[in-house]
């Protein structure tokens, strides 16, 4: 029994271990963003890599989001006679929740788990060691280009889902039921005020840093991962990675729409 | 085959996502940066419950304008709604202006019936209006009548 | 050997894991253009003690000058600094995956000096030419062989001309010829720019052929340290079981093990 409460207490003890260290390791990545030299070109290539590269997954994943939401609103609202509020219906679930959250688990499958991979895989070939050893900051040159180009894409993938799905509700509701299709665009126009905007770009910045924070503070510190190393330890931090960051932007989602909404 | 460069790629990205933030901005949600020239009308109304700034201005199932403001006037403790009109558009001062509803749990909107009087210029009011009328007051009133 | 000559002095060094303590009060001191190897085998904590010179480890007790500055104490700036005239050969190279060879030795230059783009591209295709790697510019690190990789992350320790150069295991998993190739690249480079190297490692012959002086490292203690005829006179067992390469546990008795798994069944 007492060994049971000792072994809860140790676990308590690293998870606080572990949190206050991926807290100073945000911060310290935060304040490397206005340290020189700035990786212009390291910063592209990371934007490329999360932001362009996750088109195709995000362009179709959009697309049948907005199908499958036409569909199922179509048929409850068929019973209440409410078919024209359509647009609204669909436009405001992918604006105010559905666009910033799937896009966010997109690139957290797409990228946070490539992302926290690669990191762990440089920790355990010492390419950390040798960026420290040449006085060139870890922080600086590896994680800021990869922080800036997630806050950058995010909410610019999250705008071409909810378009993108927008247009799949348009595709279902206008061709397959039969709706007017300016009735369609009349709706979202009515429903969609500047507020919902702010929520789908506040919480798409937000996921970015917490998918991208998750990620990269995970491989950073994968030595200090216990009972494995090696190949293995790669592998279950990034599963760490991906479980801790979608169930942490999720808790966040909850979060920001209860001040928001 | 050449490789497409980085800079391209990022610089597409950009500039599509830049568009589709700006298409969501300005068609979606009705901010109008590119905003239509118009002419302001008054019209105060005994109830406007419901009715939200941006809300539509329709003739005859047509959007012509959209409210621009809500406020209380403190001297008839009636709701100023101020509205704008677009310009080719003539509103006459026996018009009238009813808040109504789209289908039974749809947004509220103004809808102007035109009369056959003298054209309204910017700043001036429709002195007819009929109020929002909420189901509940429609509700009570059917089962307060059966009841005496 | 008076202190103004030593360019790395380490006191009275302790360091530890946690609570696993794995060096103990080690006094070394290493004058300029001397090469000084560390050897020991597997846990007898050279690489932690290299860790700790480095700055990548702070040790528990004990004070690491260079040139008289405690890399330990001085702050972040000075320390960014010192670094710029400390070169690190990794184990496996270490390059950054992402960028190609070329690009992983232009690295420091492009961070720390205001060189344009040409003298930075000469100053790397010398070095290059050096280790003997001209024509693997512009390949990505993944495409280059171990030992390759090895001379490599040598070209970009060296980048800079750094006062002092620490490599690691510059022998370990290399086939027997490149080990050599490695080890008179080491001479070479001392001979060249009168370079300080510490070189921790566990083969023999390598320690023997580059050393001016050898430490030897016992679980964690510093056993001896001298010239390499020091070394091979020394009556110390732990260093004689080093250099006979007597084995450590007793060797696996046939019989006995075949009886025990027919016993086991």
């Amino acid at each position: 029994m007492l060994a049971q409460i000792e072994r809860l207490g140790a676990t308590t003890i690293t998870r606080f271990e572990d949190l206050g260290r991926m807290g100073i390791f945000l911060s310290r990545v935060f304040s490397s963003i206005f340290s020189r030299p700035f990786g212009f070109r390291d910063l592209l290539k990371q934007i490329a890599f999360i932001g362009a590269s996750s088109m195709p997954i995000i362009l179709l994943s959009g697309l049948f989001t907005g199908m499958v939401l036409a569909l199922q609103f179509y048929a409850v609202m068929v019973d209440f006679g409410a078919v024209e509020l359509m647009g609204a219906a669909v436009s405001k679930s992918l604006v105010q929740e559905l666009g910033p959250v799937m896009t966010a688990l997109m690139v957290i499958a797409r990228v946070g788990s490539a992302t926290c991979a690669e990191i762990a895989i440089m920790r355990n070939e010492q390419q950390f060691d040798a960026l420290t050893c040449m006085a060139i900051s870890p922080y600086r040159f590896i994680m800021v280009p990869r922080l800036l180009a997630a806050i950058i894409s995010l909410p610019i993938l999250t705008s071409i889902y909810n378009l993108i799905g927008i247009f799949g509700g348009y595709l279902v509701g206008v061709y397959l039921k039969g709706l007017s299709g300016m009735a369609y665009m009349q709706t979202i126009e009515n429903s969609i005020t500047w507020s919902d905007l702010k929520m789908t770009f506040i919480k798409s910045i937000i996921f970015a840093v917490i998918l991208i924070w998750i990620a990269m503070a995970k491989g950073f510190f994968v030595h200090l991962e216990k009972g494995v190393s090696g190949a293995e330890a790669v592998g279950k931090v990034t599963t760490k990675a991906v479980v801790a960051s979608a169930i942490t932007m999720l808790f966040a989602d909850y979060i920001v729409s209860s001040f928001l909404i | 085959m050449k490789k497409i460069s980085l800079e391209l790629i990022v610089g597409l990205f950009i500039v599509f996502g830049t568009a589709s933030i700006l298409y969501l901005s300005v068609a979606v949600s009705g901010l109008s940066i590119f905003e239509a020239d118009g002419y302001h009308l008054k019209a105060k109304f005994e109830n406007s419950s419901g009715l939200k700034k941006g809300a539509v201005v329709e003739i005859a199932g047509v959007k012509i304008g959209q409210v621009e403001s809500i406020n209380l006037d403190t001297d008839t403790q009636e709701s100023l709604v101020w509205i704008k009109v677009q310009t080719n558009v003539e509103i006459q001062d026996d018009a009238v202006a009813s808040i109504r509803t789209a289908g039974i749990i749809g947004d509220k909107f103004i809808k102007i019936s035109t009369g056959g009087g003298d054209p309204l210029e910017d700043g001036d009011e429709i002195i007819e209006t009929e109020p929002s009328i909420s189901i509940e007051e429609l509700i009570s009133k059917y089962m307060f009548s059966n009841e005496s | 050997m008076s202190d103004s000559q030593a360019l790395i002095k380490v006191n009275n060094l302790s360091s530890a894991y946690g609570e696993r303590k794995v060096l103990f009060d080690i006094d070394l001191e290493v004058k300029q253009g001397e090469i000084l190897v560390v050897m020991g085998g597997s846990g007898s904590g050279k690489s932690t003690l290299l860790r700790n010179m480095l700055g990548l480890m702070m040790p528990s007790q004990g004070e690491i000058l260079f040139n008289g500055k405690d890399i330990c104490k001085v702050n972040q700036a000075e320390l960014a600094k010192l670094r710029q005239s400390m070169g690190v050969a990794f184990q496996g190279g270490a390059l950054l995956s992402s960028l190609s060879v070329g690009d992983n030795i232009k690295l420091p230059l492009r961070q720390h000096t205001d060189l344009d783009e040409k003298t930075i591209s000469i100053m790397a295709r010398l070095k290059l030419e050096l280790m003997n790697l001209a024509e693997y510019e512009d390949l990505m690190p993944s495409e280059l062989s171990g030992g390759m990789l090895k001379r490599a992350g040598l070209a970009r320790a060296v980048i800079m001309d750094p006062k002092i150069l620490f490599f690691d295991e510059p022998s370990a998993g290399l086939d027997p010829v490149t080990s050599v190739e490695l080890d008179q690249l080491i001479l070479d480079l001392r001979e060249a720019m009168n370079m300080t190297i510490i070189v921790v490692t566990h083969e023999l012959e390598s320690a023997f052929k580059i050393a001016d002086r050898i430490a030897v490292l016992f679980d964690g203690k510093l056993v001896t340290i001298g010239s390499v005829e020091h070394i091979k006179a020394c009556s110390d067992e732990r260093v004689v079981n080093l250099i006979n390469r007597k084995p450590r546990i007793n060797p696996l008795d046939a019989d006995k093990y075949l009886s025990r798994l027919t016993k086991g069944s």
